[in-house]
């Protein structure tokens, strides 16, 4: 009982312990020493430029990434991020090409991907299908419908204002103006995540849907909107992909789907659903395109980075697995005993 | 209390016909891959009236040579599926093995066929089982290890091949030769491999213990530790098959092709588990079988090769491939639901 | 029938625990149980929830190693290592809920493992049909060897077990709670059946906690309680009574303190409500002030109805009226909204997060009250579910500690707690003590009865009948999804309820 001191004390020790001993807390040690490790080292990166590449990296998956944590919480997956993002990316080239003004081609871009969200939710939450298999599926038919748009063309005739104004930063800080409203968004699933009554119920799903519905929360519709949301979220990324590189493509972020994954996971989010935070995730995001950026200045190829991501996310799940075996074989732990 | 026998109570809806009932759920497994064959054979029926020479024997090998294999790869995936585990990292093994088989090749162009068939599988079963020992350590989804392995296969295919390209030129043409000739009744000698893996996958799901504990331990993981199946052993050895198998595809990539480089295979993971899932194989395990998986993965290469003859612009081809997903695993929840209604109500009862 | 079971063997049991101990961290679940188990004999095993009745189950099935102690088969001490080598030793286990594997054959599911082999140790299928319709033969039950499991009934589940058990001549029988969702007629065929079994020579376990199943089985009974072996005895030589006494170690005083309330206005009212095969035109009303129990046996589809009235499932027919208005059905959170609350059946899957803080699973039902422009204001929800759990007096280690950390009845505890803080009109509770210990169950029957005195219109599924009886000013009582009859509380007796819930008239008495 918390009732005397000793125990308050010990209960505080237990919370430091468990920040400390945090997969958010490792990531951001892992962060903090390759970013050192990459000042040191290397010599152009300390430079604004290299902030903004990295950061102009960072925005796409952050984007994507931040919308799939709430998905992955509820204890589904959206696997078709990418092919929104492609598809998003070549319905704005063809809207630019057919002489729409590109605000109403972006608006009309957005709404396109939460109509694909939509898709997505009413397949798993409306007819109950196995999310990993539905967005297989529309990973397949979105990125089928971008080429049907596009097929292999490439547009990139776009006024000259927009994509410098995807890749401006803010004075001479080397960071984007692009990352501003990122952080917004970020801010803003962060705080849904963790501080509003919906965040509590996407937790509450991810761990017992039927206690959550027996609860008053209607499963379906909220699952249904995390769908939408990394739908919006990844058309956004979309958008801003086209701009950054001034080239709207079928092929855009192909197979990205599975490092915006990767990094979720990475950040510590559990696939079985109802653990892990938006912080790790960012944590997570920036670490990865750290380590691209790291190794392309060490002129490493890009296949070492894939080496680093794969063991990084292999190590992610294992080592904590190992470590509890091994804690269980030298002294057996508490263990909730069975339902008596 | 006494031992008086209760007359048990009858559903009013369903009559006490059990055999009816196995009926039932024979019909639909049957159903279900009936109703892919079926679709297969509407295609092939509208594209060979559209143009004869769909079905000409050129085209037609050339069709079996390329279902060929995604059909191997097909079989392997269908094995960890039904264990409620699934195997992305097949895309990268496929790349890799086939490197080094032209690795091999290049280096000892008189190997015998066996020989870097062997080696292909070995090393692939090598790979596999190193999936299955993580999938085992880390007690996480299989998802998320062979999402890792996926990456870290495919560095090392780039590592290795750093840049170069293995040339059709290299390669002995001897081995090319195997990759695209007509065998015994002039079916390409890949198709043949490819039905020999079939069969054989078919037959030891279905026929041996070790099979049909691949099922139990899909369809109720926590039923099959308590009726002492050894679950860790088993998927680790269907994780390892799966990888010899995709050793195997790897090496028939290499002899079909011949013209080698560290993207080979690249994405091919979701093609597999695509075939798989539109052959009726369910995602979570404990149902499907590999004939079914397997008529999956010619429908796709089939759709691929009807599109153009169809004259339907090409580009339309992935969308198509994510439209028959969905109909699948639409079409299985439909079955399901149907079933499950129609197996309620009591069928036990006092004789 | 107690001296035959230890006469017409030798004198050695088949199986037989000596001093066994199993501590999960902290919680000693067995500390020094013995038991015998004897060819011929059905053996009871009785005590409290948390009195280590699974946990020995567990050791016997091999899926859990005892710490200290021994297991002695035939006299010869063995290790039971997994599920695997208690099988080999001939035990075979029956758990409450059976664990078949949906998409197999019933017939795989009987072999699975040890089907029958032809030539190149191929399965024989047509062989393992043939014996498999054989075990059905020979427990009296006609189940197509050859439909898959998914879709049986668990009445017919456990059969399946059974069989089982039979096809590798298991010579002891253990069944962990299996009457727990049987209706009256299965559980005496399956009485039949375990009977038969008995007198072909193999010992049962029988574990329950109904004891008047225990009483019409067994020829000895064991009481465990709080992890140690309390009695043995032949069923002959006690009364239930006694064993009650000795499973709560103490004597059972006012366990039901309903103060008699002045009823109000009526508040729910249920119009005609049906489902297709589950329930058919119910139709009852509840007061302020009153406690409305819900009689009848397990399957009659009571819950059904309640988790219709509080639309967590469909209904076909009928209406839902609260002050009046009509629920939209379907909706839990307009339920709620219009002052229901369900505290359901099943505790860990229904009631609670268990990996989610007690604070989280008690405000999970208050979310937006707790929140001002949609955000959380951490302070609030910690003083809001400290208020509510010590209102409750729920003893955890904080606020903050997993849920899945509590005991039994305190995780009830929480459950109502966080519906309790929704300050319901209509507080439905569906089995509100099952499988708590009997401290809880007084605190909860007495904060049954306050909150009625309060004026909620409570709604109570129970199958504990001195429960209903004690609790409810009123009892509905359901037989195969009807509402049969309404018994006034004061005027009936159990026997009344039971006649009912049987589905027999009043004239059979």
């Amino acid at each position: 009982m918390p009732s005397d001191a000793g125990s308050i004390a010990a209960a505080r020790r237990s919370v430091l312990r468990s920040v400390a001993g945090s997969w958010d807390f490792v990531l951001l040690v892992i962060l903090a020493a390759v970013l050192f490790g990459a000042i040191g080292w290397i010599d152009n990166f300390a430079e604004t430029i290299t902030v903004t590449f990295l950061l102009l990296d960072v925005i796409p998956i952050a984007l994507m990434a931040t919308a799939l944590t709430l998905v992955i919480v509820t204890g589904e997956i959206d696997l078709s991020v990418a092919s929104i993002l492609g598809l998003t990316s070549a319905v704005l080239g063809q809207l630019w090409l057919s002489g729409f003004p590109l605000e109403i081609a972006i608006a009309l871009c957005v709404l396109l991907g939460a109509v694909l969200g939509a898709v997505n939710g009413l397949f798993v939450a409306g007819l109950g299908l196995p999310s990993l298999a539905v967005t297989i599926g529309t990973l397949a038919l979105y990125r089928g419908l971008a080429y049907v748009v596009l097929g292999d063309r490439a547009v990139a005739d776009f006024p000259f204002e927009w994509t410098t104004r995807a890749i401006s930063t803010i004075g001479d800080t080397g960071i984007p103006v692009a990352v501003l409203p990122v952080i917004g968004l970020a801010l803003l699933f962060g705080v849904t995540l963790h501080a509003t009554p919906i965040g509590r119920a996407l937790y509450a799903i991810g761990n017992n849907a039927d206690t959550a519905r027996f609860s008053g929360i209607s499963v379906s519709w909220t699952k249904f909107w995390t769908f939408v949301a990394s739908g919006v979220m990844s058309s956004l990324a979309g958008i801003f992909w086209t701009f950054r590189y001034a080239s709207a493509r079928a092929d855009n972020g192909l197979g990205l789907e599975l490092a915006v994954v990767a990094a979720v996971l990475l950040g510590g989010v559990s696939i079985f659903g109802g653990r892990g935070n938006l912080i790790g995730v960012l944590a997570a995001v920036v670490l990865l395109a750290t380590l691209q950026r790291t190794l392309q200045l060490a002129s490493a190829t890009d296949e070492v980075l894939n080496l680093v991501i794969g063991s990084l996310l292999i190590l992610s799940v294992v080592v904590p697995n190992v470590v509890q075996m091994l804690r269980q074989r030298i002294r057996p732990t508490v263990l909730e005993g069975p339902t008596p | 209390m006494s031992a008086t026998r209760t007359e048990p109570r009858e559903s009013a809806m369903e009559p006490p016909e059990p055999t009816g009932k196995t009926r039932a759920a024979r019909h639909v497994t049957v159903v279900r891959e009936l109703g892919v064959v079926a679709v297969l054979v509407l295609l092939v029926a509208v594209t060979f009236a559209t143009n004869s020479r769909f079905l000409s024997e050129q085209s037609v090998r050339d069709l079996l040579l390329g279902a060929a294999i995604l059909v191997v790869l097909a079989a392997g995936q269908t094995l960890v599926i039904i264990t409620r585990n699934v195997d992305l990292s097949v895309g990268s093994l496929v790349g890799l093995i086939a490197f080094g088989t032209g690795k091999l090749l290049v280096e000892y162009p008189g190997a015998p066929l066996v020989v870097a068939i062997s080696v292909g599988m070995l090393a692939g079963a090598a790979f596999g089982a190193l999936n299955g020992a993580l999938v085992a350590l880390a007690k996480v989804p299989a998802l998320v290890i062979t999402l890792g392995t996926l990456y870290i296969y495919r560095s090392i295919d780039h590592l290795w091949a750093s840049g170069q390209q293995i040339n059709a030129a290299d390669m002995p043409p001897g081995f090319l030769d195997f990759g695209r000739s007509a065998g015994v009744l002039g079916i390409p000698w890949l198709a043949w491999i490819a039905l020999v893996v079939v069969i054989i996958a078919s037959f030891a799901l279905h026929s041996f213990r070790s099979g049909r504990e691949l099922y139990a331990i899909g369809s109720d993981p926590d039923a099959a530790r308590l009726s002492g199946i050894p679950i860790g052993r088993r998927v680790f050895a269907v994780f390892a098959i799966n990888g010899a198998l995709a050793g195997l595809a790897g090496v028939l990539y290499a002899a079909r092709y011949g013209t080698l480089d560290a993207t080979v295979g690249t994405g091919l993971e979701l093609e597999v588990v695509a075939a798989v899932v539109i052959g009726g194989v369910a995602i979570f395990g404990g149902s499907g079988t590999v004939y079914g998986a397997a008529v999956g993965a010619i429908l796709l290469t089939t759709i691929d090769s009807a599109l153009p003859v169809l004259h339907v612009d090409p580009f339309w081809q992935l969308a198509f491939v994510g439209l028959l997903i969905l109909a699948a695993i639409g079409l299985d929840r439909l079955l399901s639901v149907r079933l499950t209604k129609r197996m309620k109500g009591r069928s036990a009862h006092a004789v | 029938m107690a001296t035959r079971a230890a006469g017409d063997s030798n004198t050695t049991p088949i199986l037989a625990l000596h001093d066994v101990h199993k501590a999960f961290g902290a919680i000693r679940a067995l500390r020094g149980v013995d038991l015998e188990l004897f060819a011929g004999e059905a053996h009871g095993l009785v005590g409290e929830n948390g009195a280590g009745k699974s946990t020995l189950v567990k050791s016997l099935a091999g899926a859990d190693r005892p710490d200290e102690g021994v297991v002695l088969l035939d006299g010869e001490p063995v290790e039971l290592a997994g599920p695997a080598a208690a099988r080999d030793a001939g035990i075979a286990v029956i758990y409450q809920e059976p664990t078949l594997f949906p998409d197999l054959s019933v017939a795989e599911n009987i072999f699975m493992g040890r089907q029958p082999l032809k030539r190149l140790r191929r399965i024989d299928t047509r062989e393992m049909h043939r014996r498999c319709a054989a075990l059905f033969a020979r427990l009296g039950v006609s189940l197509d060897p050859q439909r898959p499991a998914r879709g049986l009934s668990i009445a017919d589940q456990q059969l399946v077990e059974i069989a089982k058990a039979l096809s590798f001549d298991a010579r002891v029988l253990i069944m962990d709670e299996p009457t727990a969702a049987l209706s009256g007629a299965e559980v005496d065929r399956l009485f039949t059946v375990v009977r038969g079994l008995c007198e072909s020579g193999a010992a049962v376990l029988f574990v329950s906690h109904r004891l008047d199943e225990v009483f019409a089985l067994c020829q000895r009974i064991t009481v465990l309680r709080d992890g140690a072996w309390v009695s043995t005895d032949a069923t002959s030589d006690v009364s239930p009574d006694d064993l009650i006494r000795r499973m709560v170690g103490r004597e059972v005083s006012t366990l039901y303190p309903k103060q008699p309330t002045q009823p109000g206005d009526p508040v729910l009212d249920v119009r005609g409500l049906s489902r297709t095969g589950v329930f058919d035109d119910v139709s009852f009303s509840v007061r302020r002030g009153e406690i409305v129990a819900l009689a009848g046996l397990v399957g009659a589809g009571r819950s059904e109805v309640v988790r219709a009235v509080f639309g967590v499932d469909r209904y076909d027919a009928g209406s839902v009226l609260v002050d009046g208005k009509r629920l939209p059905p379907g909706r839990p959170a307009a339920a709620m909204r219009a002052g229901l609350a369900l505290v359901p059946e099943d505790r860990r899957q229904q009631g609670l997060v268990m990996e989610l803080s007690v604070e989280r699973n008690t405000n999970l039902t208050r979310r937006w009250d707790l929140s001002r422009l949609g955000l959380l204001n951490r302070r609030r929800e910690r003083s809001s579910a400290q208020e509510w759990t010590s209102r409750l007096r729920v003893k955890s280690a904080g606020v903050t500690a997993a849920v899945s950390t509590l005991s039994g009845g305190n995780q009830q505890k929480v459950v109502l707690a966080k519906w309790l803080a929704t300050r319901p009109q209509v507080l439905i509770v569906d089995e509100p003590t099952r499988g708590i210990d009997v401290g809880t169950k007084a605190e909860v029957h007495r904060l049954l009865s306050e909150l009625a005195g309060e004026g909620v219109a409570v709604l109570m599924v129970s199958s504990e009948l001195p429960e209903v009886l004690g609790m409810a000013d009123r009892v509905l009582v359901m037989h195969e999804g009807r509402l049969t009859r309404e018994l006034d509380a004061d005027a009936t007796d159990d026997e009344a309820v039971m006649y009912a819930a049987t589905g027999h008239s009043e004239g059979d008495r």
